[in-house]
């Protein structure tokens, strides 16, 4: 029983929402409007538990002294902290002025725009080490890349202007044809792909033919 | 560890004196900015030298050339051209060609770390909304997102010409807060708004607030623009609310992401992207008013022009490389 109920939810509610998205009326409508309310009341649930979770792995870690125990430490007192001042500050805790406000524009803002910041000074080390012309393909990339880098800021129609290139090989006329054609080319034959083979593995699921989400086998 | 907070102790120290120290705020004259970039150029130059000749620097000196490409310009005052490109002017007529007293729905699907590049774009377009007294509708996917809008929001009240309007909440503009359920708060938002934000961030009843008294759904909306960093965002509202209910929808994505958004746009299902921080400059220059992102251009195209550079020296060390290599064979 433990994994006939689960795949006889997923088989049904699997099949409600195909059914609802051809035929929007009663009472499959319905079913659909139910259905969206379930997930958001699980999407909130989860939220708590990954939140306990993260605390108590991190308990867990401090209490062992495993190897980083004091970044652990650093996360409980954290959320400890945030959830504090939010809790604290009411209905109208994100308004300016309040304590979850300084803490979310001076400290949590700041550290999150850094470390996705961090990413250009890897990107130009790879690129550097790594971005070769070794063959035909990795040409064309490099080619692209450059293009796209060069038109997508100011300075690429400056030296364009600077060596008097015609208005249609500025580099910024370049990366829109490239975007336009070539990117979305290829992005679509990649999603018609992704599409395809979510439709051949959400078949798997409503049929019970792939299971390993339930674990084990 | 020790090592660790030590370094981030010195970094915290560092950045108080600068902060106590340096008067503010510095402005280089075009000779020394100019000077600088030629300074750049002559290291870049002598980089290439040595990688010809097979010795590859490290990468903390390409980290602090890009560091310095990022830092140094914002103290430049150089004049940079920017196009509109046709996709920005699309978000940019969608918008003002609205009557006066249309409602626009504006997601925030984003969180800080995507902030440099979105955030622009979402006080420029309050700016352009409340110009043009349209009704703005806030919303979140993500739990931080209402709050990024709310800062947005601030600065676009603070606009001189938006303070006289005295614009009120739940008249001008209203905040519904984030809700959880992904793709599916897009989905019921289709049938009922209602059943997925009951009231805005203020505890305020949805029937009580005054500017949601005509809306029920989508059909309501004239407009609606999705700021987006990932899962969910913009793809997830042309999937459900464009391509099933019909929404007029915008986009304004990250850089890494706009990529990706290209078929939409050229299909007709997107109407108008800002791509990056390079859209957020395009869509100020549009509106009329240049903002942060115009003026975080210039450490944009420096540190693209020292990527390009890095690339195309271990492109050339690469095939002198080679060329050696066959010639000492040959031999």
């Amino acid at each position: 029983m433990r994994r006939e109920v689960p795949l006889i939810i997923t088989a049904v509610v699997g099949v409600i929402f195909v059914i609802q998205y051809f035929i929007p009326h009663a009472p499959f409508n319905q079913f659909n409007s139910w259905f969206s309310d379930w997930f958001a009341i699980i999407g909130a649930c989860a939220i708590w538990l990954g939140a306990l979770n993260l605390m108590r792995i991190s308990a867990d870690k401090i209490y062992r002294r495993r190897s980083g125990w004091g970044y652990a430490a650093i996360i409980i007192a954290s959320f400890l902290l945030i959830a504090t001042i939010g809790f604290a500050g009411g209905s109208q805790f994100r308004d300016p002025g309040t304590g979850f406000d300084w803490l979310y524009t001076w400290v949590y803002s700041p550290l999150s725009a850094t470390m996705f910041a961090l990413l250009a000074f890897f990107v130009a080390s790879a690129s550097y080490r790594a971005f070769r012309a070794r063959n035909l393909e990795a040409t064309l990339l490099l080619l692209a890349a450059f293009f796209v880098m060069i038109g997508r800021v100011p300075v690429g129609d400056a030296i364009g202007s600077f060596i008097h290139l015609p208005e249609s090989l500025m580099p910024s006329k370049i990366t829109i044809w490239i975007m336009g054609f070539i990117n979305s080319a290829g992005q679509r034959a990649i999603m018609i792909g992704i599409a395809l083979g979510i439709v051949s593995t959400s078949l798997r699921i409503i049929l019970g033919i792939e299971r390993s989400y339930l674990g084990g086998d | 560890m020790k090592q660790d907070l030590l370094l981030f102790g010195a970094l915290i120290v560092i950045v108080a004196m600068i902060f106590l120290l340096v008067p503010k705020p510095i402005v280089f004259s075009t000779t020394v900015s100019y000077l600088i970039i030629g300074l750049i150029l002559l290291a870049l130059i002598f980089i290439f030298i040595r990688t010809i000749n097979g010795h590859f620097v490290g990468r903390r000196i390409v980290f602090l050339f890009v560091g310095i490409a990022v830092v140094l310009p914002f103290f430049m005052k150089i004049h940079q051209p920017i196009r509109v490109s046709p996709e920005v002017q699309t978000v940019y007529d969608s918008t003002a060609q609205l009557k006066p007293g249309s409602k626009v729905l504006v997601s925030f699907d984003y969180d800080p770390a995507s902030a440099p590049e979105l955030q622009p774009m979402a006080e420029s377009y309050f700016r352009l909304c409340l110009e043009h007294d349209l009704k703005i509708i806030i919303m979140g996917l993500w739990p931080q997102g209402p709050q990024q809008a709310e800062l947005a929001l601030q600065i676009a009240l603070a606009d001189s010409s938006i303070v006289k309007k005295k614009l009120e909440r739940g008249i001008d503009y209203v905040d519904l807060g984030f809700q959880t359920g992904n793709e599916f708060v897009i989905q019921r938002m289709g049938t009922d708004f209602r059943t997925m934000f009951p009231r805005d961030t203020r505890g305020i009843p949805y029937d009580s607030i005054p500017l949601l008294r005509d809306v029920r759904n989508f059909s309501n909306i004239d407009y609606s623009f999705n700021l987006s960093a990932g899962y969910p965002g913009t793809v997830e509202w042309i999937q459900v609310a464009v391509d099933r209910y019909g929404l007029k929808l915008g986009a304004g994505n990250t850089g890494v992401q706009a990529t990706g958004m290209y078929p939409y746009l050229r299909a007709g299902q997107l109407k108008g992207l800002l791509g990056g921080l390079s859209g957020a400059a395009e869509f100020e220059r549009a509106t009329g008013k240049e903002g942060t992102a115009t003026f975080y251009m210039l450490p944009q195209s420096f540190s693209h022009v020292i990527v390009i550079a890095f690339i195309l020296i271990g492109n050339a060390a690469f095939f002198l490389g080679e060329k050696n290599k066959a010639r000492k064979e040959q031999k």
